[in-house]
C-alpha cells in the first residue's frame, strides 16, 4: 500500500466505496424493501390492479383511462377523465392516459395553445352535459399533472352523472350513489382535496348496469 | 488641551476634547471645508490615469464603462449619450476628490511637519563616553546615523532622534506635539529621549542618535499623515473582496441581460447598459472607501496621537481588555486629604488645627490638601509660616518618616506614618491608645493612606490627636466611562504600585473590572500574554523603558510622548500629549473606522433597489407594457429615468464626502444598540433616500431637451 | 371543512411533524458527526474500502476525498447507463445516448437530478436501482459530510484537521439514509406507491386498447430521492405520477421528508457549536422564508388572473385532482426552497408569480432549509456575509461563534455568492444569444408566431437556476435533450455544485486554524431575532438584486399587465 501514491489510494478507496454502497444500497436496499412490500402489501405494490372475472387485468385504479371513440370523442355512457396530456406523440390519435407517457401539457397560464385548447374543451363541456360555459368545472377543462390523474372534482362527476344515467338508461339515484361509493374524501378530513375516482367508478358503472349498446 | 499647530493648514476646528463623564461625547472629526473640494480638484483628475484607478476595482469599472459611453457618444451623439456620459465621469471623478480632499488634510499637516525638519547642521562628537566629549565636527543633521553623538545647546535644534545620555535641558517640542509649554528632558531616566526637530531652549545636553537617516520619528509622520505608504487593512481588504464579489456579480448580470433582452426584442444601448451598471455597483461605498481610511487615520492625528500602522487603529476597535495605569487615568495624579478623625476625646477642630500647623511648610500636594481641607471643611483660615516667628518646622525625612513643626511656646505637632508617630509619642512620654491603631488600619483597609497626628504640649507628655485620611481621588466621571467601556464590552483593569488593599478599595471606586496590584512589568508582561491566550486583544499605555517589552506586546501599545524611546519604539502608536486616558478615546475611533465602512456598505446596496425601480422600467417597457407598473416613482420618461438614477449615484457621493471624512456618530453603547440604530439610518435611509432623491432629480432633468 | 381550514391544517400537520422530528433527528445527526466510536459494520466498511477511520484530513485531503467519490460516482454511473441494455431487468430499453448519459450522471452525482429523460421509456430496473437510486444516497450524504466539515471549522481550534470524509459518509448513509429510507419506503408502499421486480404487464382496456405497464422498484427509489433532497423520479411525472405519490397523505410525507433532514441540521449545527439559540436563528430565518414563500405562491394560484375561463381559472393545469392547490404548490414551494426539484404538479403552467416565486425561491440559493448539507452551508456563508456588514457596523473586525471574519474568509465567502448567479447567468444568457438553443424553448409557450415570449424566456432561465443551483425542477416544457442542453447543463449542474464545496471547505480548514475569539458585550449577537432579521433582509436583497433585471424579462413581464 504504501507504494502507492496517495491520490492513487485515494481513488482506489473511492471505487471500492462506491462498490460497497452500490452492493448495500443499490441491490440489498430495494431487494429488502421488494420483499417486505410483496410480503406484507402484494396488492399495493404491485400496482393496486383491478382483474376481471377471467383474471385479466383491466386497470388499476391509481392511473386514469380514457372512454372514448375512434375518433377521439367522449363516450357518453362513461364518466370522462380530466384531460390528459400523457401521449405518445409519435401517435396522433393516442387520445390519453397512456401509462407509458405520464406527462402534463407544461403549457404557461399565458400561452395562446393552453387558451385554445381550454376554450375547446369549456365549449364541448358544455354541450355535452348542457352546462352553462361560465359553470364548467375547473378539473373537467384543465390537464393534470400527470396525465394518469383518474380523479375528477365531485361538481364535475355531478354535471357528468345526468348524460351518463341517460345514455345507460338507468335512473339518476342509482347513478348519484356509484359517484358516492367511489368518492374518496380529504385524507385525515385536511389532506388534498376530495375527489371521484372515475375508473373505479366506470367499473362499478359496467358491473352493476352494462351498456347494451357499447358492442354495437 | 493646547491648540494644535499641526492641524493649522487644515482649518479644521478641533472637536471638542473629550471630558470624562461630560455632556454625550462622541469621536468628531474636522469638518469639510467646500474650499478643499476645489483645491484637491488637480490631484483628483490626476488619479483618473487607469494605473492609479486599478486599485480600486469598483471605481475602475465605472473608468472603462464612462470611457465606452464617450466613444459611443462621439460615434452616434444624442444628448441623452452626452448627459450619462458626463455624469459618469463625474461619478469617478467625485471619488477620487474624496479620496484626494482626505489626502490633502494629510498633506498640510506634512507640509507643517517638514518646515520642523529643516535642514540642521549637528555638532558630532567624534567619540563620547562618560565626562568625555571627545572632538567636535559639523555635518549635516541628515547625515547622522544609529549610534552618533552630538551636542546640541541652548538655541539649537535636535538634529535627529536619540536619548540625553549627558546633561539636563528645557526643550520645546511644540513642532511635534503642539505643547507651547517646554518639557525637561534629563540623562538617565524615563525622560531621556529627545525628538528630531524640537528646540532646545536652555542648557547643553549631549544626545546619542537612535534613529537612522530617513527613518526619524518626523520622517514617520510625515509618511503616516501623508498616507504615502498607507497600506490597506484586513478590514479594508475584506470588506473589498466583498465590494469586488458584488461588482463581478452585477457586472454578469448586465452583461448576460442584454442576450436575454435582445430576444425579447429589447436590446438595450451601451450607454443604458453602462448606466445600469454603473447604477448597480456599490460606487458609494467603492468611492469613499479609501477616504474614511485616511480620514480615521487623521482623526487620530488630529487628537495628537501617531498611529504607526492602520492595522493598528482597527485593532483599537476591536480592544477587548484595557490596562489602564492607575495615576493620571484613574485617579488624579495625588493623594488628596478627605477626612480628620480623631481619637476620643479629641475634638475636630483641634485636630484640623494641629494638621494644619504640622502641614504649613509641607509643600507636598498631599500637604498642600491637608491644609485645603482644614480651610474648607473646619472653616480653619491657612495662617502663613510668617504669622509662627520662631516656629521650626521639622521637614520630612526618610528616616524620621514624619514632618511637624516646634512653635515657640514650646508646643510640638508632628504628622507622619503612623508607627514613626506612634513612636514619638511613647518616646516623649505618651502613650498611643489602642484606637489609633484600629483608626489606621481602617483606613488603610479602605484604600486610604493615614497620617497619624500628634502633639506634645510644654511639659505635659504627647498624645495623638487622631488621623488624617489620605485617599487617591478618582477622576470625576471615570466611572461613568467604565460603565460605557463595559457596555462595549470591553474590560478594565487597573495597574498600580499600591497594595492589593489599597489597589482593591480604588478600584471599587472606579468601577474597574480587574486591577493588577503591586504590579511590575513583568507582572504586565505575563497578564497581556495571559489574556491574548484567550484570545482577547489588549491596549495598554506605558512610558517606561521597562515598559517597552509590554507595549511590545499588547495588540495596542500606546507610548507616551514623554517616554523613552525605547518604550516609543515598542508600542504602535504614540501619544503626543502623554495623556493616558487617550487610549479610550482611541478605541472609539477605532470603531467608528469600521462603523462608517459598513454603514456606507449597507447604504450603498440598500440603494440599489430604488435605482431598479427607475432604470428597469425604463428599459423594458417598451416591449413589455406591464413593467411600466414599476415605475412606481412615476419618472417622466426612460431617458429622464435612467439621467436622474446617474445624476443622483454621483451626487450621493459628493453628498457623504463631508460623512466619510467625519465618520458616524459613534455613541458607545452595546452591539444590538449600535447595529439597530446604524441598520435604521443607513439601511432603511438607504432604501428610502433614493426614491426621493430621483424622483427630486427628475422633477429638474425632465425639462433637459433630448432627455423627454 | 373549509378549503381553507383544510389547507392551513395541512400546513400546520407539515409544521408539527417537523417541528417534532427537530430535535431528535438534529441531535442524533450531531451525534453521528461527532462519536468517536464505529459501528461493527462500519469497521468492516471501512477496511473493504481500504480507509483508516482514524486519519483526520485536512481540507485539501477532504475535498480531494470528495472529488475522488463524485468522479468514480460519474464515471460509474455513465457506465451503467450506456450499457444498460445488456444488463438484466433492463425492460428492452435501448442504451443511453452520450450526451444524455452523461447530462445524467453529472446530474444524479450533483444532487440536481435534472432529467433530460422520461424515466419509464428510458431506463431499467438496474439503471434505476443500483446506478440513480445509489448517487441519491451518495450525493445527500456528501452535502451532509461538507457542511459537518464545517461546522468543524468553527468548533475546532488552531489545527488543519476537519476530519475524515470516508467516515463521515459512511456513517451518514449507514446511520441515517438507509435506515430512514428503508421505514419510510415500507410506509409509502403501505399508501399505495408501487414496488416489485416485475416486467411490462398486459392491462386489457375494451375501449381504447391493451396498454402495457410497469410499476418498478419505485417506493425504494422515491424515498431517498425525497429524503436525499435528489428530486429525480421513476417516472416523468415525478411525484405527481400516482404510482409515487398516490394519495394526499403520501404527498404530506413525501414533503416531510424531502424538508426534514434540512430543517433538522440546524439543530445539529447548534449541538456542535455548543449554542441551540445559533441553530434556532438560522431554522427561524428558514421557515420564514419558507412560511412566506408559500402564502406568496398559494395566493398568486388561488387568485389566478388566468386568462382562459370565463371565471377566472385555469389555476388547476397541471395539478392532480386529488392534491388540489394547497398541496400542490407547499410541495412547489418545499421542492424549490431545498435542492429537491422533485415535482407534484407542473411549475410551466402555475401562475407568473407563482412561477416566478420557484424560480425566486432556487434563486435563494437552496437555503430555506435547502439541500441536505448544502442548504446550512449555503446559509451559513450568507450568514458570514451578514456578519461581516454587521459587524463593521458595530465598529468591530465581524466574528462569527468566536471566528474572526478576515480577508480570507471572506474570500471564500464572497466567491461562494458569486459561482452560483456566475453560472446561472452565463448560461442562461448563452443560451439566449444561441439562435439554435432558443429552440427548445416549448412552442406552446411562445407567443403569436413563435415570437419571444416571457414565459419563453422563463423556461430557459429557470432551467439554469434549476441546474446551477442543483435543484433539478424545471419548467417542462423545455427541450432539454439536445446536444448542447445536455453538455452545457451538465457543465452548470457541476459548477454549481462542486466549486461551492471547494469555497465552503477551503472556508473551513482556515476558521479550524484561527484561535477563538472570546464573547463579550461588544461581540455582535449572532443568535437574535435582530441578527435573524439582518440575514433574511441580506438573502433577500443580495439575491433581489442580483435576478432581478432577469426576473423583469420572464415572470414580471409575464405576471405585470
Amino acid at each position: 500500500m504504501s507504494r502507492i501514491s496517495a491520490p492513487l489510494r485515494r481513488h482506489l478507496a473511492a471505487i471500492r466505496a462506491m462498490l460497497v454502497f452500490t452492493v448495500i444500497l443499490g441491490i440489498a436496499y430495494p431487494l429488502l424493501v421488494t420483499g417486505i412490500a410483496q410480503l406484507a402489501f402484494k396488492n399495493k405494490a404491485n400496482g393496486s390492479l383491478i382483474k376481471n372475472a377471467s383474471g385479466q387485468i383491466v386497470a388499476s385504479s391509481l392511473l386514469c383511462q380514457q372512454y372514448v371513440d375512434k375518433s377521439g370523442a367522449a363516450l357518453p355512457q362513461y364518466f370522462q377523465t380530466r384531460p390528459s396530456d400523457a401521449t405518445n406523440s409519435s401517435n396522433s390519435s393516442d387520445p390519453g392516459c397512456n401509462y407509458s407517457y405520464s406527462a402534463g401539457s407544461n403549457l404557461g397560464t399565458d400561452s395562446a395553445t393552453l387558451k385554445s385548447t381550454i376554450e375547446g374543451r369549456i365549449a364541448s363541456y358544455a354541450k355535452a352535459y348542457n352546462i352553462d360555459p361560465t359553470k364548467v368545472p375547473e378539473d373537467a377543462v384543465t390537464a393534470s399533472a400527470s396525465g394518469m390523474d383518474p380523479g375528477i372534482s365531485v361538481e364535475n362527476a355531478d354535471d357528468q352523472a345526468p348524460a351518463v344515467a341517460k345514455a345507460r338508461g338507468i335512473d339518476m339515484a342509482t347513478v348519484d350513489q356509484l359517484v358516492k361509493d367511489n368518492t374518496t374524501g380529504r385524507p385525515l378530513g385536511f389532506l388534498g382535496e376530495k375527489y371521484v375516482n372515475v375508473v373505479t367508478l366506470n367499473l362499478a358503472l359496467d358491473k352493476a348496469h352494462p351498456f347494451a349498446a357499447a358492442k354495437s | 488641551m493646547s491648540s494644535n499647530t499641526l492641524t493649522e493648514a487644515a482649518p479644521a476646528p478641533r472637536a471638542p476634547q473629550q471630558k470624562p463623564g461630560g455632556e454625550p461625547h462622541r469621536v468628531g472629526g474636522g469638518f469639510l471645508d467646500p474650499k478643499m473640494l476645489w483645491k484637491s480638484l488637480p490631484d483628483a483628475l490626476k488619479k483618473l490615469d487607469p494605473r492609479v484607478m486599478m486599485k480600486n476595482p469598483v471605481m475602475f469599472v465605472v473608468e472603462v464603462g464612462s470611457a465606452l459611453t464617450t466613444y459611443e457618444a462621439i460615434t452616434k451623439p444624442s444628448v441623452f449619450a452626452w448627459v450619462i456620459t458626463v455624469w459618469l465621469w463625474l461619478t469617478v471623478v467625485f471619488a477620487n476628490l474624496a479620496e484626494a480632499v482626505a489626502e490633502g488634510r494629510g498633506k498640510a499637516q506634512a507640509a507643517t511637519l517638514r518646515k520642523a525638519k529643516t535642514t540642521t547642521v549637528a555638532r558630532k562628537l567624534a567619540s563620547w563616553s562618560p565626562g568625555n566629549s571627545g572632538a567636535e565636527s559639523e555635518v549635516a543633521g541628515t547625515e547622522l546615523t544609529l549610534g552618533d553623538f552630538v551636542v546640541v545647546e541652548a538655541g539649537q535644534v535636535i538634529p535627529g532622534d536619540g536619548d540625553v545620555v549627558e546633561g539636563v535641558a528645557s526643550v520645546d517640542e511644540s513642532a511635534i506635539t503642539g505643547e507651547s509649554a517646554p518639557v525637561i528632558r534629563e540623562s538617565g531616566g524615563d525622560r531621556s529621549a529627545v525628538t528630531g526637530g524640537t528646540k532646545v531652549l536652555s542648557d547643553r545636553i549631549v544626545v546619542k542618535i537612535t534613529s537612522k537617516p530617513g527613518e526619524t520619528f518626523i520622517d514617520r509622520m510625515i509618511n503616516l499623515v501623508e498616507g504615502a505608504n498607507r497600506q490597506k487593512t484586513p478590514n479594508e481588504l475584506a470588506l473589498n473582496v466583498l465590494l469586488a464579489s458584488l461588482t463581478i456579480v452585477f457586472l454578469l448580470a448586465v452583461v448576460t441581460l442584454q442576450p436575454m433582452a435582445t430576444w425579447a426584442g429589447a436590446a438595450q444601448s451601451l450607454v443604458v447598459m453602462v448606466s445600469l451598471l454603473v447604477a448597480l455597483i456599490p460606487t458609494t461605498i467603492g468611492a469613499l472607501l479609501s477616504a474614511i481610511g485616511i480620514a480615521g487615520m487623521d482623526r487620530l492625528v488630529q487628537r495628537n496621537v501617531l498611529a504607526m500602522s492602520g492595522r493598528a487603529v482597527e485593532a483599537a476597535g476591536d480592544i477587548n481588555t484595557l490596562l489602564l495605569d492607575k495615576t493620571g487615568t484613574i485617579t488624579l495624579g495625588n493623594r488628596q486629604a478627605s477626612e480628620f478623625v480623631p481619637v476620643a476625646g479629641v475634638d475636630k477642630d483641634a485636630l484640623a488645627d494641629a494638621a494644619q500647623l504640622s502641614s504649613l511648610s509641607d509643600e507636598t500636594p498631599e500637604g498642600r490638601s491637608i491644609v485645603v481641607l482644614a480651610k474648607t471643611a473646619y472653616g480653619l483660615r491657612e495662617r502663613h509660616e510668617g504669622e509662627l516667628a520662631g516656629a521650626e518646622f521639622v521637614p520630612f525625612t526618610a528616616q524620621t518618616r514624619m514632618s511637624g513643626v516646634n512653635l515657640a511656646d514650646g508646643h510640638e505637632v508632628r504628622k507622619g506614618a503612623g508607627s514613626a508617630v506612634m513612636k514619638w509619642v511613647r518616646d516623649n512620654g505618651g502613650h498611643p491608645t489602642e484606637e489609633v491603631g484600629s483608626l489606621v488600619d481602617a483606613i488603610s483597609g479602605a484604600g486610604g493612606t493615614p497620617l497619624v497626628v500628634a502633639e506634645k504640649a510644654p511639659g505635659q507628655p504627647a498624645r495623638t490627636l487622631g488621623v488624617i485620611h489620605l485617599k487617591d481621588v478618582v477622576k470625576e466621571g471615570i466611572r461613568e466611562r467604565f460603565a460605557e467601556l463595559r457596555q462595549m464590552g470591553i474590560k478594565t483593569v487597573m495597574i498600580t504600585g499600591d497594595n492589593p488593599l489599597t489597589a482593591k478599595a480604588i478600584a471599587e471606586e472606579a468601577g474597574v473590572d480587574d486591577f493588577l496590584a503591586e504590579a511590575t512589568p513583568e507582572d504586565k508582561m505575563a497578564l497581556i500574554k495571559k489574556e491574548q491566550e484567550g484570545g482577547k486583544l489588549v491596549a495598554m499605555t506605558g512610558d517606561g523603558t521597562n515598559d517597552a517589552p509590554a507595549l511590545a506586546q499588547a495588540d495596542v501599545g500606546v507610548a507616551m510622548n514623554t517616554g523613552t524611546s525605547a518604550a516609543k519604539e515598542a508600542g504602535n502608536m504614540v501619544d503626543l500629549d502623554s495623556n493616558p486616558t487617550k487610549l479610550i478615546e482611541i478605541v472609539e475611533i477605532g470603531k467608528q473606522l469600521l462603523i462608517t465602512r459598513g454603514s456606507l456598505t449597507t447604504f450603498s446596496i440598500a440603494n440599489d433597489v430604488a435605482k431598479y425601480f427607475a432604470i428597469i422600467p425604463a428599459m423594458f417597457s417598451v416591449v413589455y407594457p406591464g413593467l411600466h407598473v414599476l415605475n412606481i416613482m412615476g419618472l417622466h420618461s426612460a431617458k429622464s429615468a435612467i439621467t436622474s438614477a446617474i445624476i443622483f449615484n454621483a451626487l450621493i457621493i459628493i453628498g457623504l464626502i463631508p460623512l466619510a471624512l467625519r465618520g458616524v456618530q459613534y455613541k458607545p453603547s452595546s452591539a444590538s444598540a449600535l447595529l439597530r440604530r446604524n441598520l435604521l439610518i443607513y439601511g432603511a435611509g438607504g432604501l428610502v433616500l433614493p426614491f426621493v432623491g430621483i424622483k427630486l432629480i427628475d422633477l429638474v432633468v425632465q425639462f433637459i431637451p433630448g432627455l423627454r | 371543512m373549509s378549503d381553507t381550514w383544510a389547507g392551513l391544517l395541512q400546513v400546520a400537520a407539515l409544521v408539527l411533524l417537523l417541528a417534532v422530528s427537530y430535535r431528535p433527528l438534529g441531535d442524533y445527526m450531531a451525534h453521528i458527526l461527532t462519536t468517536k466510536k464505529h459501528s461493527r459494520v462500519e469497521k468492516v466498511l471501512y477496511k473493504t474500502m481500504g480507509v483508516d477511520p482514524e486519519a483526520d484530513q485536512t481540507w485539501g485531503t477532504y475535498l480531494r476525498s470528495v472529488f475522488a467519490i463524485s468522479a468514480v460516482g460519474v464515471l460509474l454511473l455513465y457506465t451503467l447507463l450506456r450499457v444498460q441494455h445488456h444488463l438484466m431487468m433492463a425492460l428492452g430499453m435501448p442504451k443511453v445516448n452520450a450526451d444524455l448519459a452523461y447530462n445524467t450522471a453529472a446530474s444524479f452525482v450533483t444532487n440536481t437530478n435534472w432529467q433530460n429523460y422520461s424515466g419509464e421509456n428510458t431506463l431499467g430496473y438496474v439503471a434505476q436501482a443500483t446506478g440513480l437510486a445509489v448517487q441519491n444516497f451518495v450525493s445527500a450524504s456528501v452535502g451532509i459530510a461538507v457542511v459537518a466539515t464545517l461546522i468543524r471549522g468553527f468548533t475546532r481550534n488552531r489545527t488543519d484537521r476537519l476530519g475524515n470524509f470516508w467516515v463521515d459518509l459512511t456513517r451518514v448513509l449507514i446511520r441515517l439514509m438507509l435506515p430512514f429510507s428503508i421505514v419510510f419506503a415500507v410506509i409509502l408502499v403501505a399508501c399505495g406507491s408501487v414496488q416489485s421486480l416485475g416486467d411490462h404487464m398486459t392491462v386489457v382496456h375494451t375501449i381504447n386498447g391493451d396498454q402495457s405497464l410497469y410499476t418498478g422498484g419505485t417506493a425504494s427509489q422515491e424515498v431517498i430521492k425525497l429524503l436525499g433532497t435528489n428530486g429525480g423520479g421513476i417516472f416523468n411525472a415525478n411525484s405527481a405520477h400516482p404510482f409515487e405519490n398516490p394519495t394526499a397523505f403520501t404527498n404530506l410525507i413525501e414533503i416531510y421528508l424531502l424538508l426534514v433532514i434540512g430543517f433538522s441540521l440546524p439543530r445539529t449545527f447548534g449541538k456542535m457549536v455548543g449554542s441551540h439559540k445559533q441553530g434556532y436563528t438560522l431554522v427561524s430565518v428558514m421557515a420564514i422564508i419558507w412560511v412566506g414563500s408559500l402564502i406568496f405562491s398559494t395566493f398568486f394560484e388561488t387568485h389566478h388572473h388566468g386568462i382562459n375561463l370565463a371565471d377566472g381559472h385555469a389555476a388547476l393545469e397541471g395539478k392532480e385532482s386529488r392534491f388540489g392547490i394547497p398541496a400542490s404548490t407547499l410541495f412547489m414551494t418545499s421542492t424549490t426552497l431545498t435542492s429537491t426539484g422533485a415535482v407534484n404538479s407542473w411549475h410551466d403552467s402555475y401562475s407568473p408569480f407563482g412561477g416566478g416565486a420557484a424560480m425566486f425561491n432556487m434563486m435563494l440559493g437552496e437555503i430555506a432549509p435547502g439541500g441536505t448539507g448544502s442548504g446550512l452551508y449555503g446559509i451559513l456563508i450568507l450568514a458570514i456575509v451578514t456578519v461581516f456588514i454587521a459587524g463593521l457596523m458595530v465598529g468591530r473586525t465581524p466574528e462569527y461563534l468566536g471566528k474572526k471574519i478576515r480577508p480570507t474568509e471572506m474570500k471564500y465567502a464572497a466567491l461562494y455568492i458569486l459561482t452560483t448567479p456566475a453560472v446561472v447567468l452565463i448560461f442562461t444568457g448563452l443560451a439566449m444569444a444561441l439562435k439554435g438553443e432558443t429552440a427548445s424553448i416549448s412552442s406552446g409557450n411562445l407567443g403569436p408566431n413563435g415570437s419571444p415570449s416571457p414565459h419563453g424566456f422563463s423556461e430557459v432561465l429557470y432551467a439554469f437556476t434549476s441546474m446551477g443551483n442543483n435543484n433539478g425542477s424545471a419548467f417542462g416544457g423545455l427541450s432539454g435533450n439536445t446536444h448542447w442542453w445536455n453538455t452545457a447543463g451538465a457543465l452548470a449542474m457541476m459548477f454549481g455544485r462542486f466549486l461551492p464545496m471547494i469555497w465552503v471547505l477551503a472556508l473551513a480548514g482556515s476558521l479550524a486554524k484561527q484561535k477563538p475569539v472570546p464573547e463579550t458585550e461588544g461581540t455582535l449577537k449572532t443568535a437574535s431575532p435582530l441578527f435573524a432579521g439582518m440575514l433574511l433582509g441580506t438573502i433577500l436583497l443580495v439575491v433581489g438584486l442580483t435576478y432581478f433585471p432577469a426576473l423583469s424579462l420572464g415572470p414580471l413581464a409575464e405576471g405585470l399587465h
